[in-house]
């Protein structure tokens, strides 16, 4: 066990698990505990945890994985569309093409570091963006988006005389994917993404890639080919925006442009920072916390508001419901910027690291016992 | 061959910063197992002819040969791969990671080469390595800062530890760029030693050092650099009684 695995990572691992699973259940009382939302939770976590194998552990900051998020939505729609609604098949085919379009992209852009290399990955993710909606219109449907449709050839479906009555839908052995089935089939892939992140960091390569991050040129000194390292990083963290891509088109069987746009890259960056950079659970807590408020705030309107804001008195009501309502709606985003601008400046190391001040706090006030363990090596 | 025991040779090397001669004309042969000593005032060239040798820079003209290997126009990583390693004029360490990943890191260079994609293993269960860098931080006298973030070390430490960085990798030639500048009397002592012991085991290095009783402790031979040339080379004692060299350096600051 000690060489598959260390205790501290195996209890996180449980702990992990347990609290995903128990979503549903603890989420209710925030109003967040239905299937849509939780759905959303697990696929933007798989984002953010393979983000942060590029991010977090390499130091090199992609302004483009959205490219791949999208990649790996079409690519699933289109092994419905052609293969079979099983969801399998259409993973596999996801994370596959992904993984292969971030090798090429990785490939060119890695080629520069630091400012050069965010704005290649941008270049890149932007022209994919635009490609897919002028040239590529005939594999991703243009601004309609790719959808499935009753004449859909559906080969291996066909094959074994399966054949849907109505709108057809995603399926894991015929079981049907929508509703709850949904959230626990992202769920496992999250918890399974998670588990092969802490592997990740956890190995001598994953050392490597905190090295390349520490000092590049030390590594180069020391006998490492450094590019291979940060092209490995890449493509894995490519694989993952393709499998959180390809569970979005499971859960909801459409494909569009707007999934590859730089505001969605820029969104997984924010995840990950909000979060914590470089640690585990940061940046699933990062994308659960934007997607909660993305949810809560846009969905607040005026009349919410007036409601809301109706005890005080009346003229600086009306003060108030017009102040606010730019936070909200769809001046949501105005609200994430302002909560990100006060983390990076009070919090660089992210929600992470306020939880880590909160703990050696507790710590020192804690009993005497609890102070010697504080210097102890983590073994 | 006569110069069959000749491991490193740099060949009429020249660089060029611009209209700075930084390197003129430089010849320098070292002889498999001895210490070769650089010194020169501050600006001679002294750092830039390591790193024209480690491939950091690319020579204006000329070459760098390595037991029969031309270096110049390889990959930093490839001439380490060759087994040469160095210690920074400013200590070049994983300031975020501990002591012993620091030292651990070179030995997976040495083991498994310049790229392997490990990453089902897991660290904890590399004990072997672990073991290694133990030992070496225990003879570097670092063993009880093992789990220290790298960056929090004192600049003293900070070199000694990449020492061991360097040392854990067992290079056919090391080069040192002034290794006991910021370490108290005493660890410089305990570097002398180490360095010595080292010697016996017939590890050939380059050393660039300011301190004189470092240099007259180690050096089988000595080269003078002033201004981009070698103005005087030979054995400590002849280096010692050159009036040249006591104008250009020993003289002014010694
Ligand atoms: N990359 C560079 N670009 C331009 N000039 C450089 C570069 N590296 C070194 N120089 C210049 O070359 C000259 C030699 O520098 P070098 O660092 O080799 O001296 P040194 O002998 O190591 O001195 P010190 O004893 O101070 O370390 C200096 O004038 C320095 O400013
Ligand atoms: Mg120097």
């Amino acid at each position: 066990m000690t060489n598959f695995m260390s205790r501290n990572d195996l209890l996180l691992l449980v702990g992990f698990t347990a609290v995903v699973l128990t979503m549903p259940i603890w989420l209710t009382p925030f109003g967040a505990g239905y299937p849509d939302l939780l759905q959303r939770f697990m696929i933007f976590g798989i984002f953010a945890v393979g983000f942060n194998i590029l991010f977090g552990l390499t130091g090199y900051l992609s302004f483009g994985h959205a490219a791949f998020f999208g990649v790996g939505s079409y690519a699933a729609v289109w092994s419905f569309k052609l293969l079979t609604l099983d969801a399998i098949p259409a993973m596999i085919f996801a994370v596959l093409i992904s993984g292969l379009f971030a090798l090429i992209i990785g490939f060119l852009s890695l080629r520069r570091s630091g400012i050069y290399f965010s704005i290649l990955t941008l270049a890149f993710a932007q022209m994919s963006y635009n490609l897919a909606y002028s040239v590529l219109t005939p594999i991703t449907n243009g601004e309609t988006g790719l959808q499935l449709t009753l004449s859909d050839p559906r080969v291996l479906d066909a094959a074994i005389g399966q054949s849907f009555v109505g709108q057809p839908v995603p399926t894991l052995l015929g079981q049907q994917l929508g509703g709850y089935a949904g959230f626990y089939f992202c769920a496992g892939f999250l918890i399974l993404s998670f588990f092969f992140a802490q592997r990740v960091a956890g190995s001598p390569f994953g050392m490597m890639l905190k090295s390349i991050k520490s000092n590049q040129t030390r590594m180069q000194f020391t006998g490492f080919n450094t590019r291979p390292y940060a092209l490995s990083a890449f493509v894995i963290s490519g694989m993952y925006a393709g499998l959180a891509g390809a569970l979005l088109a499971v859960t909801d069987p459409l494909a569009g442009a707007e999934r590859m746009q730089w505001t969605a890259s820029g969104e997984v960056v924010l995840m990950t920072i909000l979060g914590g950079v470089g640690t585990l659970v940061g940046p699933v807590i990062g994308a659960w916390i934007i997607k909660y408020f993305e949810n809560i705030l846009s969905a607040l309107n005026d009349n919410i508001l007036t409601q809301f804001w109706s005890f005080l008195p009346e003229g600086f009501a009306e003060i108030v419901v017009k102040v606010t309502s730019k936070f909200v709606g769809d001046g949501w985003h105005l609200t994430l910027g302002l909560v990100f601008v006060i983390i990076v400046i009070f919090l660089p190391g992210g929600i992470m690291e306020g939880v880590r001040r909160i703990a050696a706090v507790a710590r020192r006030s804690g009993p005497p016992g609890a102070k010697s363990h504080q210097h102890q090596p983590a073994e | 061959m006569a110069n069959s025991n000749i491991v490193l040779h740099v060949a009429d090397v020249h660089k060029r910063f611009g209209g700075l001669h930084a390197l003129a004309d430089i010849d320098l042969q070292v002889e498999e197992g001895k210490t070769h000593a650089i010194i020169g005032p501050n600006g001679a060239g002294k750092s830039t002819l390591l790193n024209v040798i480690i491939g950091k820079l690319a020579p204006s003209s000329g070459q760098v040969v390595f037991d029969g290997a031309v270096l110049t126009g390889r990959k930093p990583y490839q001439i380490n791969q060759l087994g040469i390693a160095r210690v920074f004029q400013t200590p070049e360490i994983f300031s975020d990671l501990s002591v012993l990943h620091n030292v651990m890191i070179p030995a997976f260079a040495k083991r498994d080469g310049t790229f392997t994609l490990n990453m089902l293993r897991a660290l904890d269960s590399e004990t072997t390595i672990r073991e290694e860098a133990e030992h070496m931080l225990e003879d570097v006298g670092m063993l009880n800062r093992r789990d220290m973030q790298a960056g929090s070390l004192s600049r003293g430490d900070k070199r000694r530890m990449e020492l061991a960085m360097c040392l854990i990798q067992h290079p056919r030639l090391l080069l040192l760029d002034e290794p006991t500048a910021g370490m108290s009397r005493h660890d410089t002592n305990t570097t002398i030693e180490l360095l010595q012991k080292i010697k016996s085991r017939g590890m050939t290095k380059v050393i660039i050092e300011h301190d004189m009783h470092v240099v007259f402790s180690l050096a089988d031979k000595i080269s003078v650099l002033a201004q981009g040339r070698i103005i005087a080379d030979g054995s400590p004692d002849e280096v010692r009684g050159n009036p040249k060299v006591q104008e250009a350096y020993l003289g002014g600051a010694h």
